[in-house]
């Protein structure tokens, strides 16, 4: 039985193949609020879950008593860890996580215990009726300490490290001319994504489940779960529903075990939703980092060695912590040529909230910390800071930090000439004074005096894709038929359209090599192979090449077909406008006459490049397929007397390899550096104790339009021969470039060291 | 209690409504229009926003009882039957919808500002939206959007 409201398959008539800038299938729908997100879903007899959380970031569970939330009337089950059929943890990289809290609590707001009533008002008051015993204990929460205090106790059986990487290049105790350090720090920024997690699950007759959600990676989310309710994978059936934006948040598990237990014991429908606080509580953030940096460089300004320490917080589960530190490691030089190198980075775990994937995962902490020392280092050198970047740039053929050979185009230095090049914004003391454009606003704080300007750079590279040996892949099944005397292709994977475009994509491969101008999208579920996760910037990597695998398979068979028909060899016929054409462009055939009622189906994966391990004593391999590069340049005005910002302008150049929806490629830098302004001045989950202070929209800012600036954007096109159609993933790199940018121009703006971000008024005014 | 409220030109009915309920969680969980968004729940993002009696609010903020006997237009109100409004149009066209899910209170809150505006500046544009959270767009096609939206009413208004 499908619940109403369920996942819509898209098949609006929409024209453009790759390169083009079509619009979006699913546009229509959501303008008009059709489009159902998995907090619309509905039941009917459905019932209301909801989830006791630890108010303790460290504690001993002395024991739980349900029995006073059961006899609430409307309450229709409580379930603890002592519910949970299979397997009570779960885990992406390690199985280190409750499904329900068991003996103990490891972070502020972890689930203790879930029950299901009739409506989700009774639900809330009824989580009041469970009682917990907790003894309380100290919290671990220096990340710094963690990594080298052994006589703190274990948080886990192995202890309180993570991960240690070690990378050492050429000759690690080089020395230089001209050496500058610091120490940087980075707060935790949250994904915030507009469309809190949420999820229906039914309850179905084979005794398995069916969970309709929003998530990043059905077959991950179905692999857990099954390990979970002790059910063998095909009873685990899970849709992908309209997803309210995710950016590496919807990575882990939050409501999925939970809302299956409740239906399978309930034997009801159960719908979760979570308000803004519990979703601050209920996925994993942004790795707070301490970097230690220390730059050695010649008089002339080219890098002799770099040499850095970096701490990352994983807080109480490993999540993606180790994915973390081998991106940090392996991508904390930057986008410049280093020949020496001693790089150390630890992920260890604390009484902190749980960190895992965010948007430019593992380079947003480095980039932050090394584009302030390459500042740092050119006013050592007196040198131009966008001088000093270009000259150290990477290029094509270059070595980085882990030995690694860029076999594949790497712009760095155009990318900075670019945005150098870029008209700056009028001087606001020589234009009209509009006080709504100064740090401010109609606040009416100034109208001028006390404002100084400032232009920063950042630059960054980020790998794409999954890394370290992974194989990492992704499946399509495509469908060409005749319906309405029309050849129409079908798509159908697992990949999850989380907002980024791919449902466009995925159409405008089809429409390419299949030469049709009709392309559905069927619903994303695990009834196809998994596509791997929405996260990377690899989806149209990936699952790009997946779909056009199977739509190259599918046209070798009409070709076959065709061949037989028409009595010829099928070499180089192609599909074009619904046709089938021969190399010279005679038409030989209507791609309908040749389906007939015989429809094609072929399903196809795509895997990228092997990657390899890093050693673990040099840290040196072949870690990432491929990387990709961007760089901003920010102007910013500065009200010194109040220590209020005002980003006046952010520029961005990007290297997409292959613009495969241009316009939704810009829309990707512009929401991706949006991210970064946040993370430079406003964005963080501000934790005491271990305690989060501010898990709501009133006390954890974003950018509102008012916060974002002007952009100009400048994309460049060159190709990756190991990328399908030469694709670079483009949704990370804007993200983490803008960041360094606007705290540079900050810096440049003030004279102010601003060791850490986000930078706050009280920064700026040394108050 | 009892709560009669008109919805997008309909007058509709709902039993049962308990007292804390908010206007959202009517329009959504009991009168079937799930168009307008939960995501603060507390009047900080402006997902839920609605037309109350003409005026655009946060419908998380309203009681469901205080909607008794209003006009209330959500965003399945503002297409005429097929045919978009030119502010949903204009935000399909520039690209301005990406997750969507902030994206039927901001169409409400610029179908106000170029009710409102025949001709609306940037400054003021900005000034009328920043009551509207989005994660994914960085704004830029929003904006465009809504420039686009007030060009084309304006041109039909000559």
């Amino acid at each position: 039985m499908n619940p109403a409201r369920s996942p819509q398959t898209l098949d609006d008539t929409i024209t453009g193949g790759i390169g083009e800038s079509p619009l979006r299938p699913d546009g229509v729908l959501k303008v008009r609020g059709e489009f159902a997100y998995s907090s619309d879903l509905w039941h009917e007899d459905m019932l209301w879950g909801a989830t006791l959380r630890s108010p303790h970031p460290h504690a001993l569970i002395t024991g739980i008593d349900t029995s006073a939330a059961l006899a609430v009337p409307g309450v229709h089950a409580v379930l603890t860890h002592e519910d949970v059929p299979g397997e009570n943890v779960y885990g992406l990289k390690y199985q280190d996580t409750p499904a329900l809290a068991a003996d103990r609590v490891r972070y502020q707001g972890e689930p203790v215990a879930i029950l299901a009533a009739d409506h989700p008002e009774i639900a809330r008051q009824a989580l009041k009726e469970i009682e917990v015993g907790y003894e309380v204990l100290e919290p671990i929460t220096d990340p710094e300490r963690a990594a080298h205090d052994h006589t703190l106790p274990h948080l886990h059986p192995d202890g309180n490290l993570v991960r240690y990487q070690r990378i050492v290049r050429g000759d690690p105790d080089a020395e230089a001319e001209v050496v500058v350090s610091g120490v940087y720090e980075i707060g935790m920024q949250d994904q915030a994504f507009l469309g809190p997690e949420s999820g229906l699950a039914v309850p179905a007759e084979d005794g398995g489940v069916d969970l309709y959600l929003a998530t990043q990676w059905l077959h991950v989310d179905q692999r857990q779960t099954a390990k979970a309710l002790g059910l063998p994978l095909e009873k685990v059936r899970l849709t992908l529903s309209g997803v309210g934006g995710a950016f590496g948040g919807r990575e882990d598990l939050s409501m999925q075990i939970h809302s299956c237990l409740l239906a399978l014991r309930t034997g009801k429908p159960v719908k979760m939703v979570y308000n803004r606080e519990e979703s601050f509580f209920g996925h994993v953030h942004r790795h707070p980092a301490k970097m230690y940096y220390e730059h050695g460089a010649t008089k002339d300004g080219d890098l002799v060695y770099v040499r850095a320490r970096l701490y990352f917080d994983g807080g109480a589960y490993a999540s993606k912590t180790p994915v973390v530190v081998g991106n940090g490691t392996t991508l904390s030089v930057g986008p410049y040529d280093v020949p020496n190198a001693r790089i150390e980075g630890w992920g260890v775990y604390s009484n902190n909230p749980t960190c895992g994937a965010m948007r430019g995962l593992g380079a947003v902490q480095p980039t932050y910390a090394y584009e302030s020392q390459m500042d740092k280092l050119a006013a050592a050198l007196g040198m131009d800071p966008a001088e000093l970047r270009i000259r150290n740039a990477m290029s094509e053929g270059s070595a980085n930090v882990t030995g690694q050979v860029i076999d594949f185009p790497a712009p760095v230095a155009e990318l900075v000439q670019r945005v150098r090049d870029m008209p700056l914004p009028p001087e606001h003391r020589t234009s009209p004074v509009d006080i709504r454009n100064l740090p401010g606003g109609t606040s009416n704080t100034t109208h001028g005096e006390g404002v100084v300007r400032g232009i920063g750079y950042g630059v960054t590279i980020k790998n794409i894709s999954y890394a370290e040996g992974l194989d990492d892949y992704s499946t399509a099944r495509v469908r060409l038929e005749v319906l309405g005397g029309e050849a129409v292709a079908m798509v159908h994977t697992a990949a999850a359209e989380v907002g980024q475009g791919l449902v466009t994509v995925q159409q405008q491969i089809a429409r390419t090599e299949l030469g049709v101008p009709r392309v559905t999208v069927h619903p994303a579920d695990t009834s196809v192979g998994d596509a791997g996760s929405s996260s990377a910037s690899r989806q149209t990597y990936v699952t790009g090449g997946a779909v056009r695998n199977a739509c190259r398979a599918v046209a070798e068979r009409v070709f076959a077909r065709a061949a037989g028909r028409l009595g010829r060899s099928p070499e180089g016929m192609a599909l074009s406008g619904g046709k089938i054409v021969a190399s010279d462009g005679e038409v030989l055939a209507a791609l309908a006459d040749i389906l007939g009622e015989d429809a094609i189906e072929e399903t196809r994966e795509y895997h990228h490049r092997p990657t390899h391990p890093l050693d673990p004593e040099t840290g040196q391999g072949d870690a990432h397929v491929q990387y990709g590069f961007s760089a901003h340049r920010a102007v910013v005005d500065v009200d010194t007397e109040l220590g209020l910002v005002k980003v006046v302008q952010l520029d961005c150049a990007q290297d997409v390899g292959k613009a495969m929806n241009p316009d939704a490629v810009v829309a990707q830098i512009q929401g991706g550096s949006a991210q970064g302004l946040g993370l430079a001045v406003m964005e963080e989950i501000q934790v005491r104790d271990g305690k989060v202070r501010n898990p709501s929209f009133t006390d954890y800012l974003i950018p509102t339009v008012l916060d974002m600036p002007p952009m100009r954007i400048d994309v460049l096109e060159r190709a990756d021969p190991h990328a399908p159609y030469g694709v670079r993933g483009v949704g990370e790199p804007p993200t983490i470039s803008a960041t360094p940018a606007i705290a540079n121009a900050i810096r440049a703006a003030t004279g102010l060291e601003l060791p850490r971000v986000p930078i706050r008024p009280e920064h700026l005014t040394g108050t | 209690m009892r709560v009669n409220v008109t919805v997008n030109g309909e007058d509709r009915q709902a039993d049962h409504v308990w007292e804390g309920e908010s206007l959202l969680y009517l329009l959504r969980e009991r009168l079937g229009l799930p168009g307008s968004k939960n995501a603060c729940e507390q009047g900080e993002c402006g997902s839920c926003t609605v037309y109350l009696d003409g005026v655009p609010a946060c419908a998380c903020l309203v009681a469901a009882g205080q909607a008794e006997g209003r006009e209330v237009r959500t965003v399945e109100g503002l297409a005429d039957g097929e045919a978009l409004d030119p502010v949903q149009e204009s935000f399909v066209e520039c690209g301005a919808v990406q997750c969507g899910f902030c994206t039927p209170g901001l169409l409400v809150a610029a179908h106000d500002l170029i009710e409102r505006t025949s001709e609306p500046g940037d400054a003021e544009i900005r000034e009328a939206l920043a009551g509207n959270l989005c994660r994914c767009t960085g704004y830029e096609k929003i904006l465009d959007a809504v420039r686009l939206a007030a060009a084309r009413k304006a041109e039909v208004a000559k």
